[in-house]
């Protein structure tokens, strides 16, 4: 048994559950369980939790509607007595990506940017999104009302207005993409900033006081998870440097930097020859202040699809790679864009993409503060994680990888003198109990009385890909829902969201705000009770 | 809050007001509507454009059966029975319609043909379908309506009438409104119109193109060579458009210009000469745009939820419409699992028709293979569709008796406030009891 938060590292432990939840061994001996599954000689471990994907919404039913191409040659997901059909290519349906992420050992994953008007999309999928526990980011780094509490010096009405919209949209964090970027690009042709104290026209802005205010607001309002940032200059060589700025503007308050591989970036703004790696730099300064987690982005070689909240990258992906396009500005709140990609192993750029991924997961000293994410489907899918497993954990074959890629990756990044392996327990950490705890999950990642009952059970196996990619027994809420990749009941899962109070005498300044500048009526926009199906509400403070 | 429940009291107390409920009769899904009710009647929809307060104010439950099987009053039971028995028992069963009835409807519809191994497919497949394939081969540069009514500077209408099919799309959000980048509202706006005909929406324009029939396809090419700089023969452009060069090439100067500039098309442009070709160089020309300026575009959807079944479908399927299951998983192929098809090739035997009238607006042949077969309908109405069907069930109308979620043209999710209970059952009442028996009969969890 792998249990990280109580230092159980690979022990022989039993487990006792009690309606759907772990619980003390009983005191009476004579009590007998109802039903015992055997797992002499497997590992055990609390089931994965994803911190970063793109699974449910607009966006994401976006690039499926937009890519049919991808999924006719992909495997089919067959209907079975039990399960619905479905497709898979980058951006899976509801139904399969549910299944996908039980059959590998995931219970939980959130879903990182949801622009609160479409909210009752995200929450109508994650509903037909079985067997996992869900949740979702909202989107407010370009929210109007946020620049304006900013421009007017409230940060108290910035933190209250924080607490109503996560309430209004029953969503779990606060997150911020290309903070202020997506709010210019909506004003000029190809508009975006490009630094922390670039000026946001109309509000007179800067991206670092949307960072700093919104990063306070949410640490003083104690949210499980209190800020999530998509930082500026996404994919821009030489934009390692705002990406330390981001960290530092934080000071020592509590911040996530998502997908960190894609802003760790060294060389000339447009000049592809100097790109390089700056992972030892930046991860010198998150080894060093604790306030700081990270989840890596990986990529992974092979054909995908961007999709991000951050609108100007998706037309600048789409001009580079010259393939279809699709952004939809979200009033007064977002943008997103979607183009689809390749990344290439022949490619210097994609290289050292990859490389520096890689680097992150074995630069961070901390595994506690390093999570496992492929900022799925942007990196590569979710179900590339076995495959990552295998790069960090065994060093042999890295260094074959290592000889596949474009060889400026042992100049220009450090990877190939690294020559850490994780073990077990570290996978554990940085799959499940790390991220839960990022997350502010007190009943997730672990396996101590109290925690969800979702549990996944593999068999050893040298080659580590094979045996992360097909768990013998999946437990969800104490049910064995997958055996041996064949799920074997359908749980619909719950909902995982917060409710921080706040003063309510903001609503009739939102209200006003909404009549004038909105295209929905105030009182149809918060997602009622109707719209949640299972669900739970995690506490703040 | 000033402009929510209390402050409209009603005199009569015998007269129940919702505020802020929603419209579902066209794409618009105005959600700002405040209905009086009286009796079960609705006496007043305030804010509610013409078509809107057909919708409400003739609103009246049908004392039509809940249910009728070949034509006779039957309970809702028997029907479900019946119902199910043709899905099981046909081997290429249609789903059909859904774009007129909650997300919530839909979805347990295409769980049905999931079940059933049958075909899904939705109005979409007869009117924006083009538009959603040349979506497959594009993308799309969009937005939500709010971000037109606070940005757009230059609104060009192609290929429909607003002012005609969704009255208050100039007042809400196209026209008129005065926004947070234009707070002269109609006066910071230049609009245009191109269509063949004159019509009331070109009437209210700064600049109006009637362009030659069937040229379309001519036309978006023509401003998509401007937009790059490329010399045309003016003789040409006049033969092929009907418009002179010039008139163009001043169109193309102010979308230049333009802060914000937005498209907005109508089947006037998917259902021409061209079809999805037209939709195609449509979003490739908004998509150029944005090499000068801001520029979005926008299709109009007419059914109040044609945006959600698009939706629904995508997320379940994977594709948007025409999708078919029969060999157990979702394949995708317009013109092979479109329902005018399915139908006129003799293809399906049996058919579930939600919300929607094929047996008045589709082809000969279509229709004729329809009354061959075994099928249900869903509908609040008596329409030709439901007099021919086997089962018919007369259904509580969405928006006005039942809540759920609807799916405005901008894929904004807007949930409903009825006014008044329906002695009918809903389309989610009456697909949930068909689904639970399907299940029964093909052994299915
Ligand atoms: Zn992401």
């Amino acid at each position: 048994m792998y249990d990280p938060l109580h230092g159980v590292d690979g022990q022989v432990r039993d487990i006792w559950i009690r309606d759907g939840r772990i619980v003390d061994a009983p005191s009476d001996p004579a009590v007998r369980p109802d039903k015992v599954l055997d797992a002499a000689g497997l590992v055990v471990m609390p089931g994965g939790v994803d911190m970063h994907c793109h699974i449910a919404g607009p966006k994401v039913n976006a690039a499926r509607k937009m890519r049919p191409e991808e999924k006719r040659k992909a495997e089919h997901i067959m209907r079975t007595s039990k399960t619905r059909s479905g497709t898979m290519g980058s951006t899976p349906s509801t139904f399969a990506t549910g299944y996908k992420y039980a059959g590998m050992g995931y219970t939980t994953a959130f879903d990182a940017a949801t622009p609160p008007l479409a909210a009752r999309h995200v929450h109508e999928e994650l509903e037909d999104t079985p067997c996992i526990d869900k949740g979702f980011f909202v989107l407010m780094g370009n929210n109007h009302y946020i620049m304006r509490s900013i421009q007017r010096k409230e940060p108290e009405r910035l933190k209250t207005f924080i607490a109503w919209l996560l309430g209004a949209a029953k969503g779990y964090a606060p997150k911020l993409v290309n903070p202020g970027g997506v709010e210019v690009w909506k004003q000029l042709p190809s508009g975006n900033v490009h630094g922390l104290d670039e000026n946001v026209e109309h509000y007179d802005v800067t991206p670092r006081q949307i960072i700093e205010a919104t990063a306070r607001g949410a640490n003083e309002l104690k949210l499980p998870h209190p800020v999530h940032i998509h930082a500026n200059n996404l994919g821009m060589p030489g934009n390692w440097a705002t990406t330390l700025e981001t960290m530092k503007t934080l000071g020592d308050t509590r911040g996530h930097l998502t997908h960190i591989q894609f802003h760790s970036y060294g060389g000339g703004v447009g000049d592809q020859d100097t790109f390089n790696s700056k992972v030892v730099e930046l991860a010198e300064y998150v080894n060093t202040h604790p306030n700081l987690t990270i989840d890596v982005g990986q990529v992974l070689f092979g054909k995908t699809t961007s999709m991000t909240g951050d609108g100007p990258l998706g037309y600048y992906l789409s001009n580079i790679y010259h393939t279809k396009w699709f952004s939809a500005d979200v009033e007064m709140e977002a943008g997103c864009g979607i183009a689809p990609i390749e990344y290439r192993d022949k490619s210097l750029v994609h290289s050292l993409q990859w490389a520096i991924g890689l680097e992150w997961y074995l630069l961070v000293k901390d595994p506690w503060r390093v999570a496992m994410s492929t900022d799925h489907p942007n990196g590569g899918s979710f179900l590339a994680y076995p495959q990552i497993i295998q790069l960090l954990m065994d060093r042999t074959f890295r260094e074959e990888a290592i000889k596949q890629v474009h060889p400026a990756v042992r100049e220009r990044s450090t990877l190939a003198e690294l020559t850490r392996e994780y073990t077990l327990y570290e996978i554990c950490i940085i799959t499940r109990s790390g991220p839960a705890k990022i997350l502010g999950l007190a009943n997730k990642g672990h396996l101590g009385p109290g925690a969800d009952a979702d549990i996944t059970i593999y068999m050893p196996n040298d080659d580590k890909r094979v045996m992360f990619e097909m768990p013998r027994f999946v437990i969800k809420d104490g049910r064995v829902i997958v055996e041996q990749g064949e799920i074997r009941e359908v749980t619909t899962g719950k909902l995982l969201h917060v409710a921080p109070g706040y003063d309510t005498s903001i609503e009739t300044d939102i209200a006003e705000w909404f009549e004038k500048y909105y295209s929905v009526r105030f009182r149809n926009y918060p997602v009622s009770d109707d719209y949640l199906h299972d669900h739970e509400i995690i506490g703040c403070g | 809050m000033s402009t929510t429940a209390a402050s409209t009291k009603p005199v009569d107390p015998s007269v129940k007001v919702v505020t802020d409920a929603t419209c579902t009769f066209c794409g618009c899904v105005c959600d700002d509507i405040d209905i009086s009710v009286k009796d079960n009647h609705i006496i007043e929809a305030k804010r509610a454009c013409v078509m809107g307060k057909a919708w409400f104010l003739n609103h009246h439950a049908d004392d039509r059966p809940s249910c009728l099987i070949e034509g006779k009053p039957a309970s809702v039971a028997e029907g479900v029975e019946r119902a199910a028995r043709i899905l099981t028992e046909a081997r290429y069963p249609i789903i059909y319609g859904l774009s007129d009835t909650t997300s919530e409807a839909q979805r347990v519809a295409v769980h049905i043909g999931d079940l059933i191994a049958g075909t899904v497919d939705t109005t979409t497949s007869v009117c924006h379908g083009p538009s959603g394939m040349a979506f497959q081969s594009a993308g799309e540069v969009t937005c939500t309506l709010g971000e037109i009514a606070n940005r757009g500077d230059l609104i060009i209408f192609w290929g429909g009438n607003p002012a005609e099919n969704h009255p208050r799309h100039f007042t809400k959000y196209s026209l008129m409104p005065k926004g947070m980048f234009l707070p002269n509202g109609r006066k910071d706006r230049t609009a245009v119109a191109i269509d063949v005909r004159n019509t009331k929406t070109a009437k209210a324009m700064d600049l109006f193109f009637q362009v030659k029939p069937r040229s379309d396809f001519e036309c978006l090419w023509t401003l998509r060579a401007l937009a790059k700089g490329i010399d045309l023969d003016p003789a040409v452009v006049k033969k092929d458009t009907g418009i002179e060069l010039a008139r163009w090439q001043d169109l193309m100067a102010r979308m230049k210009a333009c802060k914000f500039g937005v498209i907005l098309f109508g089947m006037g442009l998917t259902m021409t000469r061209g079809k999805h070709l037209n939709s195609e160089a449509l979003l490739s020309l908004a998509r150029d745009m944005n090499a000068f300026t801001r520029f979005v575009v926008k299709p109009m959807r007419g059914h109040g939820n044609v945006t959600g079944a698009d939706n629904v479908v995508t997320w379940s399927t994977g594709y948007p419409f025409g999708v078919n299951m029969s060999r157990g998983y979702p394949r995708f192929n317009p013109g092979e699992y479109t329902t005018s098809d399915t139908l006129a090739r003799n293809e399906a035997d049996a058919a579930m028709i939600i919300a929607s009238d094929p047996m008045a607006n589709f082809s000969q042949p279509a229709r004729e293979r329809l009354a061959s077969i075994p099928y249900i309908a869903l509908d609040p109405k008596d329409t030709p569709t439901t007099r021919a069907a086997t089962v018919a069930f007369t259904t509580a109308t969405y928006g006005i008796n039942t809540a759920g979620t609807v799916y405005r043209m901008d894929d904004v999710p807007i949930f409903l406030r009825p006014a008044f209970e329906s002695p009918h059952p809903s389309d989610f009442d009456v697909l949930t009891a068909i689904k639970h028996r399907v299940m029964e009969l093909t052994n299915q969890q």
